[in-house]
């Protein structure tokens, strides 16, 4: 039977991390960009943006990864003939995806602002993107910092379907030395607890923010 | 650009792809109503007076919020048959399904449960009400009708992604769109069609979920 599992396997499983976090990373930095367009779009003062904003977010938010994935990948092959390996077209299927819900979880944050602050901005005649920037954004930063790390977890998590179309990064990796080893109970559990290492003090983290931040709202949490 | 996108080959097995959705519908929807059933347990043993009650409980919902579903699912499928559990891709895939949707509904049910005034508790146990009396007639009805719209969109994510379980061979619409991208070469049509396929179903869904809060939560109940 195969190999057996040591530290050598365990430590292939550990290489993949980085992809894991990279994907990741590369996700939410392209996402917040594209995110940032959207939720900017989404409140714009014209009936036909918010529409297109709308309807990226229903296309993105109601379709699965894995089939965005499959989309992205197979459409890049066709529409510009490109042979590609699984990176670029998985970092773009990702961006597009944490753009759609970064998008709306900024959107909340800015509608969160209450309406005399645009007033005054709009009294001191500032236009409606200097509105945005100077007055609405920097008090709509504060208020998304939980729910974009809690994001952040739920995309970390959304890699592992990357593995799918063959891009190597933890789950893969678990894949692959499933594989080679048929340990299954022992690389699996493994794999899960790499995982849980990431995203447990994230979560933790995201939690503690919402607590202090709501503090300082003085809004009360539970009853 | 010079590729001929054919998509007749697609609606030549258009009853296939109607059949894989007909599948998605039936397993989410089985998921959904075990993987509630799985949360309001949790959500009251959580609010137990045994400590490890509340220990395993807590245990279980951050275990399976902190790591990837995919994972999950290879546990289920190919880790447990290890130690003589042995289930078939499409159980296994509903065994994950269920308990994945139970972690994440039992927090949103907990929110519910904790938005309940308290002077209605303290009211039930005057009445003289046993504890699971007061979760039963007190509790959990109006708690489910509190928190329905952020159960309703769990539930769509949860349909979404599902089309993860393919991997695992279970049957359901992207496992059919594999195979018929396979066979005919003409992946990206298939894929995008059975995006749009899910589009439609993640709407359906949303239909259909607000359908059933009509019916029980609003129809003859003052509150």
């Amino acid at each position: 039977m195969g190999r057996s599992f040591g530290i050598g396997e365990f430590l292939y499983l550990l290489k993949a991390i980085p992809w894991t976090l990279l994907l990741s990373l590369g996700a939410l930095v392209g996402g917040g960009i594209v995110g940032l367009f959207i939720a900017i779009l989404r409140i714009a003062p014209s009936r036909p943006l918010q529409w297109l904003a709308i309807g990226y977010i229903e296309l993105f938010q109601g379709t699965p990864v894995l089939m965005q994935l499959f989309v992205t990948y197979y459409g890049l092959a066709v529409l510009f003939n490109l042979q590609v390996d699984a990176w670029p077209a998985v970092l773009l299927a990702f961006t597009l995806y944490s753009g759609a819900f970064l998008g709306e979880i900024w959107r909340g944050s800015i509608q969160a602002i209450p309406r005399p602050q645009w007033e005054a901005a709009e009294c001191l005649s500032l236009s409606f993107p200097k509105q945005l920037w100077y007055v609405i954004l920097p008090q709509a930063a504060r208020i998304s910092i939980p729910p974009t790390v809690g994001f952040a977890v739920q995309l970390i998590k959304s890699t592992s379907i990357a593995a799918i179309i063959g891009f190597v990064e933890l789950t893969r990796a678990g894949q692959l030395m499933t594989n080679a080893t048929f340990r299954p109970m022992i690389v699996y559990p493994i794999v899960a607890a790499l995982y849980f290492i990431l995203c447990w003090p994230l979560s933790l983290l995201a939690q503690t923010l919402e607590r202090r931040i709501d503090a300082t709202l003085g809004i009360k949490q539970h009853f | 650009m010079n590729y001929v996108f054919q998509f007749n080959v697609v609606w030549d097995h258009l009853p296939e792809l109607f059949e894989g959705a007909l599948l998605t519908i039936q397993l989410s929807a089985t998921a959904m109503a075990l993987g509630l059933c799985v949360a309001v347990v949790c959500a009251y043993g959580k609010s137990a007076r045994p400590r490890p009650v509340r220990w395993v409980v807590a245990a279980y919902v951050e275990l399976i919020r902190n790591t990837p579903f995919l994972v999950q699912i290879f546990i289920f499928y190919f880790s447990l048959p290890v130690i003589g559990i042995r289930l078939t891709a499409n159980t296994a895939a509903l065994a994950a399904m269920t308990i994945n949707l139970g972690a994440y509904a039992s927090e949103i049910v907990r929110a519910g449960i904790e938005a309940i005034p308290h002077g209605q508790i303290e009211a039930a146990h005057a009445l003289g009400l046993k504890r699971l009396q007061i979760f039963r007639f007190i509790i959990i009805f109006p708690a489910l009708k509190t928190v329905y719209p952020a159960l309703a969109s769990q539930f769509i994510l949860l349909m979404l992604s599902s089309s993860v379980v393919s991997t695992i061979s279970a049957v359901e619409l992207t496992a059919i769109t594999n195979s018929l991208a396979s066979t005919t070469f003409r992946s990206f049509e298939f894929y995008f069609v059975a995006t749009g396929l899910y589009l439609a179903m993640a709407l359906g869904f949303r239909a259909g979920l607000s359908a059933i809060y009509w019916v029980v939560f609003r129809r003859g109940r003052a509150a």
